[in-house]
């Protein structure tokens, strides 16, 4: 069960990056309104239906392998060109099983996501 | 009938006088004919106390139970088995522990006399009955006499809970256990005297201290250190003297998580700037240093600075076996010290000490100051990684932590399961306050699925006596290995709640497969295939239930698993076993 890649792992927890191995991008809330349009609801279907939530979790706020990617968090460019050519750990996503339009739903869903309440609200995360 | 005359006592008898000798408190055990000489002197001799017999399920559980009560408690247990079946159930279990570097003691019952054997005896009759498992077990005998076995007994004990530690298999003869011995037979139980843990020569330390001492940037990356309580007192101290990070790898509870500085949280980026890492007893060093890229044409590549100066303290340098390959890659380092580190910290604490300078403590105050507001930032991330899909169902993992963290943080718990093997999706570890031993006991060491639930009752056994309040962040693929362990917490009335982490599929080997099918550029939405376990839906509080257990569940809705959790702990209060079931999201 454990990877040994200890360094790699824990980084994601303070960084926001695609994968534990590639460079954090920078945050860049006006890159999401730049995106092309895309389906919100068939984003979420691909979601899940093309393994996105395995790494990302089920609202992409970040799981096992994955980082949080959204809502308002990664540009569209960078979001689209990292799928096609990963530089970490994540798997690619070519054009032959994943289109352009198919990629901007996805966005489209992640960035749709609801924010978060605020952390000093929640008894739950007292320090 | 033959009956044991009044001037005879049954060789059993003898053997549990010299398991008696050695202080185990019980025997976990699947009963099984070719032991059956020794159990009923358990029952009848011994009188069922010190050892108690603990009635188990499956050998898998225990041998898993048996590891998680050494993590708890720091002393062994003895299982007993069938020399055939009951080791072939129990092998992949005897694997984890072997890997973990955690002592259990497994009596296997065998018949040798071909003579005299029983039909199903010869089913259960083996020449070598160790040979299965001597790949991943430090030491084994098959005694031919009761002074033989004693001896064997007694090394077994201190070869296995002697750094590094590791299980041992003791095979006892049917015969042996059940023909009749004349009282006055001259039988001596041998005296145990625990060989001292080998610490590191003297030169070595010292000049380990040097380098520490020198270093602008240390990292100490402890990993199966701590041993005992007194392993993390000596890690703390050093760090403190040195205000060097601690990179805690979560084998052993090293160090306390939320000490400032515990880089734990940030150990990707403690790691890149480090100029001197010293990995104490890292069970993979290398994988400490470098990173594999797992793509389809695999890459490695070093994560710490390619002058950082590495040193390791490992009894892994004193220990190597051939086969099974848990020894890992080979790390050029500039100092090995082969010893126990626990043994030789605190000859280390001395030559750091003696070695500081008024300037050097100037140094180390600021490099402190700096790590701790790093250490806090990293806290403050995780807190508000949390805070993202709090409200969303299924219940996000983040979510199910933070509500049971919340209802034990005032009281003295353990957590005695948790398989989330790295930090990043370890929500205990990230919000939860470690600062004892046993409230957080490790991995199952070799990967093995099936290890959690039963470790889980097997620590909460030894959390028993002490009132601490056991919890288990439960997995379900690993609770359907062998469920039969929840019937064994409900029967000797353990108190522990576990509480599911109920993701439907086996998630993690989803992951593997989703890569598979991106790599292959086909099938992309085919990934979870074969890994879900859904379609039905498995309802873990009856599975719970039917065994005498109270349980609630499923739970989908975060809203109310905190009363769910409230009811649960309560029961557990009074000291029997609850179960919650959680669906939640994927990790």
């Amino acid at each position: 069960m454990r990877t040994g890649l200890l360094f790699a792992a824990v980084a994601l927890v303070a960084g926001v990056s695609m994968h534990a191995q590639s460079a954090p991008p920078k945050p860049a809330a006006p890159a999401v309104a730049a995106a092309p349009a895309g389906k919100v609801e068939n984003g979420g279907v691909l979601y899940k239906k093309i393994g996105c939530y395995q790494c990302h979790a089920n609202e992409a706020q970040g799981g096992l392998s994955g980082p949080r990617i959204g809502p308002g968090l990664v540009p569209y460019a960078r979001f689209s060109q990292y799928l096609r050519r990963p530089t970490g750990e994540m798997p690619p996503y070519t054009t032959k099983v994943l289109s352009d339009q198919e990629i901007a739903d996805i966005y489209a869903w992640v960035n749709a996501r609801s924010k978060p309440p605020a952390v000093d609200s929640l008894p739950q995360l007292a320090r | 009938m033959q009956v044991l005359g009044d001037n005879e006592r049954a060789g059993s008898d003898f053997m549990l006088d010299v398991f008696k000798s050695l202080g185990f408190e019980y025997f976990f055990a699947n009963p099984g004919s070719s032991f059956r000489g020794l159990h009923e002197s358990v029952i009848n001799h011994g009188g069922n106390k010190s050892p108690e017999l603990i009635t188990c399920c499956h050998e898998e559980s225990s041998v898993a139970m048996a590891h998680g009560y050494f993590k708890a408690e720091g002393k062994p247990i003895a299982v007993m088995a069938h020399g055939t079946v009951g080791l072939q159930h129990a092998s992949m279990a005897i694997y984890n522990a072997w890997c973990d570097r955690v002592p259990v003691y497994v009596i296997l019952g065998n018949h040798a006399d071909a003579a005299i054997r029983r039909g199903a005896e010869w089913y259960h009759g083996v020449q070598d009955a160790a040979a299965m498992v001597r790949d991943y077990t430090k030491w084994d005998d098959f005694p031919w006499s009761l002074t033989h076995f004693a001896e064997s007994a007694v090394r077994a004990y201190q070869v296995a809970m002697t750094p590094p530690m590791a299980p041992v298999v003791m095979v006892l003869d049917g015969g042996l256990q059940e023909h009749p011995i004349p009282k006055d037979e001259p039988l001596r139980v041998p005296r145990l005297t625990m060989p001292a843990a080998p610490a590191g020569e003297r030169g070595a330390v010292d000049e380990a201290a040097r380098m520490l001492v020198a270093a602008n940037a240390p990292v100490l990356v402890a990993d199966r250190l701590a041993r005992t309580a007194n392993g993390m007192t000596l890690l703390v101290e050093l760090a403190e003297l040195l205000q060097a990070g601690v990179i805690d790898e979560g084998s052993r509870m090293n160090f306390p998580s939320r000490h400032p500085l515990n880089q734990t949280q940030r150990a990707r980026a403690a790691g890149a700037e480090a100029d001197l890492i010293v990995g104490l007893e890292s069970a993979d060093f290398w994988g400490t240093v470098n990173a594999v890229r797992d793509q389809l044409h695999r890459s490695t590549r070093r994560l710490a600075k390619p002058d950082a100066r590495l040193i390791t303290i490992s009894t892994g340098d004193l220990y190597i076996r051939a086969n099974y390959q848990d020894f890992r890659r080979l790390q050029d380092v500039d100092l090995a010290i082969a010893a126990d580190p626990e043994a030789t910290l605190p000859a280390l604490i001395d030559a750091v000490r003696r070695l500081i300078t008024g300037d050097r403590q100037r140094v180390f105050e600021e490099r402190g100051a700096k790590l701790a507001q790093a250490s806090r930032a990293a806290a403050e991330a995780n807190r508000i990684a949390a805070t993202y899909a709090w409200d969303s169902s299924p219940v996000s993992v983040a979510r199910l932590c933070a509500e049971v963290w919340a209802q034990i943080r005032d009281q003295d718990w353990s957590l005695v399961s948790s398989y989330y093997s790295n930090d990043q999706t370890n929500w205990p570890r990230r919000l939860w306050n470690f600062d004892k031993r046993h409230q957080w006991l490790g991995h199952a060491g070799g990967g093995g699925i099936g290890y959690g639930a039963p470790a889980s009752v097997g620590a909460a056994l030894a959390n028993k006596k002490h009132g601490r309040l056991s919890v288990a962040i439960q997995t379900d693929g690993d609770m359907m290995y062998a469920p039969g362990v929840l019937w064994t917490a409900a029967h000797h009335q353990i108190p522990l709640l576990s509480v599911m982490n109920n993701n439907r599929q086996y998630h993690q080997e989803a992951m593997h497969v989703q890569r598979m099918c991106n790599a292959r550029n086909r099938g992309i939405d085919r990934g979870e295939i074969g890994s879900r376990l859904s379609e039905p839906n498995i309802d873990y509080a009856k599975l719970a239930q039917s065994m005498g257990i109270y349980a609630e569940g499923p739970i989908s809705n975060p809203r109310d698993l905190a009363p769910a959790l409230s009811r649960a702990i309560a029961v557990v209060k009074k000291g029997e076993p609850a179960l919650v079931d959680v669906v939640t999201q994927v990790r």
